[in-house]
């Protein structure tokens, strides 16, 4: 049975296995150097593992020889003097291949981008630094990042300690309040990659996701720019009657909609909202229905969440649902 | 299971003092444990040391003054309590009862002086992080020298019961000394992050 | 010397066998009824105790485990709500290492220690009775407020800032911290005992080269104790007084700083695994020579392993915080340090591989609890080794396969040697043997439950699965295996369930044992099953490693003890050669009382810090009670 455990791990080691949020489906400059880590310690540990079965299986099975004991003690002491000196020599090597992997990927000299990546209870904030400030914007929970390019994260916490991870393109670096970390992210294959929170950090720690998308550069400018802009002004009817509804209740208290009068900091920024693809931290894909649902009663998807439950009418809902649909 | 005598411990003592006593060894290792958590104490003093920008945290350095006598008190009892100690392994029971109504006093006095060490730091405990860190060190080792004055008193007088003329008792003296030593010297590294490291 | 008693003391010289037991029985017996239970202080009644409360905490923690694997089997269940899902695991995880597997330990310690070095009760046996109450009295705190549906829910590690004063509201937190005291209070006192029973309890002629493997690794295991444990008061009473009196600890705003209490935490948490696992290695050995039927192999290597782990014990904390942003040659150097390790453990899998092909193993329960415990404990070492990597943990810290590894470890190498122990012990401790049927049967479907629940967690781990989620979306590729995992904790349980009922069936019915069911060379085993309240007869005199293979003769003994008070032979640290005729105190109601002062201060400072004032009088009373001479024969010197 742990043979066929060992073998189902080497079928997916092989398989490079599928799946958006896998160490082994690495397509980023440190994830891939780290899965060539792994598998290459695994494999190591692997074979020390069968040599030691080795051994307890011969001890326990071997057949007694008439030998006198002084002769099977000095054999005995030879055997596990030599084994103790390849503990040695083995941990070493791990040692020295872990310090050799851990100096190629030391942090961006100059990076292209930096992103400061804020996290809170239960969802991401990322603002794109720029150093003409009109040009800084803001997103939550989705990433877009340029391909073959070194991208900073200034990792900051809002509140309790969370840790950034997407496992595709890099190891995980915690967020933790009144320090900032820096993580360096290259993405060399465009995808859509998953990530998430990796450091228990309350309630609703299962549901903080994110979406790395790593796409070509023209891509990436394209979505940038249409992140600067200032949220489209709606011109169909329940869309202009959602906008009212959003500015008349507590919505503007907590969100930001750039080029309207909500400007709330406590909320993910939804300028762009109709955009993502997914609402509440990856938690539903981003559908008018899916938004409506939420609005309604954030409680009941995500319990213990910091949106509160707004009593509106079923019009009203599906108004604001058709208002965040267009915030492209 | 046969058995067959090889020892006779009949003419052993009933009781010995010192490293023949379990008591000593208890004591020992009760030493261990708080002089390491002492230890930690320190290690985080100056951990929160290292990490602020300045030190102390917005406040001045400690007033040296009632820190400082109660650092040459402690280490002036130390004389009377070696003498307890030694009158003690002796059996000298006059001189034990008349040593500890001294050093029942010398545990007492530094509690006094402590009163007027808090206000010294110029910060409260909740001010920031080396508020808080001065008042556990001080707190931490006031409740050291309340331990010992209530040990000691309770062997004072047990030292004038019908219970008191007895090894066991003596060792329980020179254990109790030897405690006292100790928290004298843990108090000394205190002393210096508390009053002096401040004012690097 | 005061020798104003009317009789003249009487001694064991030539006394009958039997008249010498009824004496020895009327000293050291507990009074019978209820308050005589209360107030005994005989180390095997007391191990009894802190054994079976262990148990029924492992049972409870199982059952909080099965809830989880329920919960987790399919995605976006219901059966737990999120709130719930995080008092379980944090109850689990404080269950488990706090209230079942180090007091386990060192229950285990407070039974055999005294009787492997041959003396008639632990040192300081009220200090060990007060050390049951406490660690009871903790674990119904954390357990009443898990029934009240107020149990902690920051994790077993509590990390701040979330278990702090502003994210942690209620009393979760504070109840966590207490508890922690609360356990840690009586296993500083446990690892007192220890050190001094071992250092100046042996038996005459046990010089440090002879003491049994068993009573090393539980010495090594008491230093670790006493020098990890006041790190972990520390921590909880620093969390209490930011949440309590708003002090600035971990407050990064006032000069605090978050990371301060992962250090600390840490530096208790990492020695905590070797408190866990020394005592294992103890039992393996034991266990090996036995039924190896031949003394271990590399006695001296072992003794230096176990020294070797517990120094390097405290060189690793670093290694859990890999990914909070250190510098990264300080990262580095704890990568080295914590392969390092794997030296000394190599070198106790090599020891008993070696004592295993020279011997001539018989196949008995223990046995194979032990060759289980190689087979999955190496795994986890291996695991272990891995996670030392910086670059290796950046991609698995914090997700299933850190669940898995430590499971490897904390199962595999510390709970299976465990089961191996109780069958191996069992017969000294009631007197019955447990059934080998179904002590195969439990070894084979806890070896096969246990690798399949956790064996597929590593891999849930590199397929990005975090921990300590209470559930997870049907779109990501991690339901099957959670399917899998949750079926096959059915099997683990189902392995337990038969060692419950074997050791409950055994305990009223089993075989009678016999002095020495095992053939075995420990002390132990050189008196009746159970032991009677004094222990030994006669105290033995040790002259080999094995006294009980090597006895020419019968075995050797020694003459002269008082057999109307509580007395025992007092040695010298090296040669244990006898120092004094010591007393041993009688029981006493004191530390039960003591105990019951020291838990109303303590809850109460979940509440008010100035219950630490005022619950300091009563334990200053009891305390003196305790230890205020009453004029017995044992207090004459």
């Amino acid at each position: 049975m742990k043979c066929n455990s060992i073998l189902l791990l080497l079928a997916f080691l092989i398989s490079g296995c599928s799946g958006a949020q896998s160490v082994l489906n690495a397509n980023g400059h440190a994830a891939i150097a780290l899965k060539e880590l792994i598998l290459a310690i695994v494999l190591v540990c692997s074979a020390v593992w069968f040599l030691v079965m080795i051994a307890l299986v011969s001890a326990l099975a071997r057949r007694r020889i008439r030998e006198s004991d002084a002769i099977s003690e000095r054999k005995a002491t030879v055997v596990v003097s030599g084994a103790v000196g390849a503990t040695v020599l083995v941990v070493s090597g791990l040692t020295i291949a872990s310090f050799h992997t851990t100096r190629a990927l030391s942090e961006a000299e100059d990076p292209e981008l930096t992103i400061v990546v804020r996290a809170q209870q239960w969802w991401w904030q990322f603002t794109y630094v720029d150093p003409r400030s009109t040009e800084t914007f803001v997103t939550a929970n989705e990433l877009h990042i340029p391909i073959g390019k070194d991208v900073r994260l200034r990792l900051e916490s809002g509140d309790v300690i969370h840790s950034f991870w997407v496992p595709s393109l890099a190891g995980k670096q915690d967020l933790i309040p009144g320090r900032e970390n820096i993580l360096t992210l290259r993405a060399e294959r465009p995808g859509v990659y998953r990530g998430q929170c990796a450091e228990f950090c309350g309630l609703q720690h299962s549901h903080m996701a994110l979406f790395v998308i790593a796409e070509g550069v023209a891509d990436y400018e394209r979505w940038a720019e249409g992140q600067r802009r200032m949220s489209v002004d709606p011109s169909e009817a329940e869309a202009v009657a959602g906008k009212a509804v959003f500015m008349a209740r507590q919505c503007a208290a907590c969100h930001t909609i750039r080029g309207t009068g909500a400007s709330g900091t406590t909320g993910p920024d939804l300028t762009h909202i109709g955009s993502r693809r997914t609402i509440a931290a990856g938690l539903l894909e981003n559908t008018r229905g899916s938004l409506a649902a939420w609005i309604a009663d954030p409680q009941k998807l995500k319990p213990g969440n910091n949106m509160p439950l707004v009593p509106l009418t079923s019009d009203e809902l599906r108004q604001l649902a058709a208002y965040m649909e267009v915030l492209k | 299971m046969k058995e067959r005598v090889v020892l006779d411990v009949s003419k052993l003592p009933m009781h010995d003092m010192g490293i023949a006593s379990p008591a000593w060894w208890g004591t020992c290792a009760f030493m261990l444990i708080e002089g390491s958590g002492f230890a930690l104490a320190i290690a985080i003093y100056f951990y929160l040391f290292s990490l602020a920008p300045k030190w102390p945290i917005d406040a001045p350095s400690p007033d040296l003054f009632a820190g400082t006598v109660l650092t040459a008190l402690l280490l002036a009892s130390i004389v009377p309590n070696i003498l307890v100690s030694r009158w003690a392994k002796a059996r000298a029971l006059a001189k034990v009862r008349i040593g500890l109504i001294v050093m029942s006093l010398l545990a007492a006095a530094p509690l006094a002086l402590r009163i007027f060490e808090f206000p010294a730091m110029h910060v409260s405990w909740d001010e920031n992080a080396y508020g808080s860190i001065v008042w556990t060190l001080l707190g931490l080792h006031t409740t050291h020298i309340i331990t010992d004055l209530i040990d000691t008193l309770v062997l004072t007088c047990l030292m004038f019961s019908r219970h008191g003329d007895n090894t066991r008792r003596y060792g329980d003296v020179e254990d109790n000394a030897l405690y006292w030593n100790f928290v004298i010297v843990a108090w000394l590294p205190l002393y210096v992050c508390i009053y002096w490291v401040p004012r690097l | 010397m005061i020798e104003d008693r009317k009789r003249p003391p009487l001694t064991d010289d030539g006394l009958d066998d039997s008249v010498l037991e009824r004496h020895l029985s009327q000293t050291w017996s507990a009074s019978p009824g209820f308050w005589g239970a209360l107030a005994t202080v005989d180390h095997k009644v007391i191990a009894r105790r802190y054994i079976v409360t262990a148990f029924v905490f492992l049972i409870l923690g199982g059952l909080l485990a099965v809830a989880m694997r329920i919960q987790l089997a399919w995605p976006e269940a219901r059966f737990l709500d999120p709130d719930r899902y995080n008092q379980i695991f944090t109850t689990h995880g404080s269950t488990m290492m706090f209230l079942f597997a180090v007091p386990v330990m060192e229950a285990m310690a407070i039974y055999l220690v005294p009787l492997m070095v041959g003396t008639r009760n632990i040192a300081f046996p009220r200090l060990n009775a007060f050390s049951y109450w406490i660690i009871l009295i903790g674990g119904l705190l954390l357990w009443i407020s898990f029934a009240l549906d107020a149990a902690p829910d920051v994790g077993w590690f509590a990390y701040v800032p979330l278990s702090g004063p502003e994210y942690g509201p209620g009393k979760r937190a504070d109840i966590w911290a207490q508890m922690i005291t609360f356990t840690e209070l009586s296993a500083l006192a446990v690892a007192v005992e220890i050190v001094v029973t071992v250092f100046k309890q042996r038996a005459p002629g046990m010089s440090l080269d002879r003491i049994p493997l068993l009573v090393w690794s539980m010495l090594v295991m008491a230093f670790i104790v006493i020098m990890a444990m006041p790190a972990i008061m520390f921590a909880s009473s620093t969390l209490i007084l930011d949440r309590l009196v708003e002090t600035q600890f971990y407050n990064p705003a006032e000069g605090g700083d978050a990371l301060l209490w992962q250090h600390v935490f840490w530096f208790f948490g990492h020695p905590e695994v070797y408190i866990i696992f020394l005592p294992a290695a103890g039992m393996v050995s034991t266990i090996v020579a036995t039924f190896s039927r031949r003394p271990i192999f590399g006695y001296l290597p072992l003794v230096m392993a176990f020294i070797a782990t517990g120094i390097l014990a405290f060189g690793l904390w670093v290694h859990h915080m890999f990914v909070v942003g250190l510098p990264r040659l300080g990262e580095s150097f704890f990568t080295a340090s914590s392969m390092a390790i794997a030296v000394p453990a190599g070198i106790q899998i090599f020891c008993w591989l070696a004592t295993l092909w020279l011997g001539r193993p018989v196949f008995t329960t223990p046995l194979l609890f032990v060759i289980g415990f190689i087979v999955t404990f190496v795994i986890g070492g291996l695991t272990g080794v891995m996670v030392a990597s910086v670059p290796f943990d950046a991609q698995v810290h914090d997700t299933y396969f850190v669940v898995a590894h430590f499971h490897y470890v904390l199962v595999g190498g510390a709970v299976f040697p465990l089961l191996g122990a109780i069958y191996y012990w069992f017969p000294k401790m009631t007197g019955r043997m447990m059934s080998e049927t179904l002590g195969r049967w439990a070894f084979g479907l806890i070896f096969l439950g246990f690798n399949l629940t956790f064996f597929p967690m590593h891999i849930l781990g590199l397929q990005g699965m975090p921990r300590r989620v209470y559930t997870y979306q049907p779109e990501l590729p991690w339901a099957g295996l959670n399917l899998f995992i949750s079926l096959s904790a059915l099997v683990l349980v189902s392995g337990f369930v038969i060692f419950f009922i074997d050791a409950l069936r055994s305990w009223r019915s089993g075989k009678p044992a016999g002095p020495d069911p095992w053939s075995a060379g420990t002390l132990e085993w050189a008196t009746a099953s159970p032991p009677p309240a004094y222990n030994f007869r006669r105290i033995p005199v040790v002259e080999a490693r094995e006294p009980l293979w090597s006895r020419s003769e019968g075995l050797a003994v020694t003459k002269g003890l008082q057999v109307d008070r509580r007395e025992l032979i007092v040695s010298s640290v090296v040669e244990a050669l006898p120092e004094a005729r010591e007393s041993s105190p009688r029981d006493s109601i004191w530390p039960f009382w003591a105990a019951i002062a020291t838990s109303l201060m303590l809850i109460g400072s979940i509440f008010t810090p100035w219950a630490v004032v005022w619950g300091s009088i009563p334990i200053a009373v009891t305390l003196i009670g305790w230890f205020w001479p009453k004029g017995t024969v044992e207090d004459t010197s």
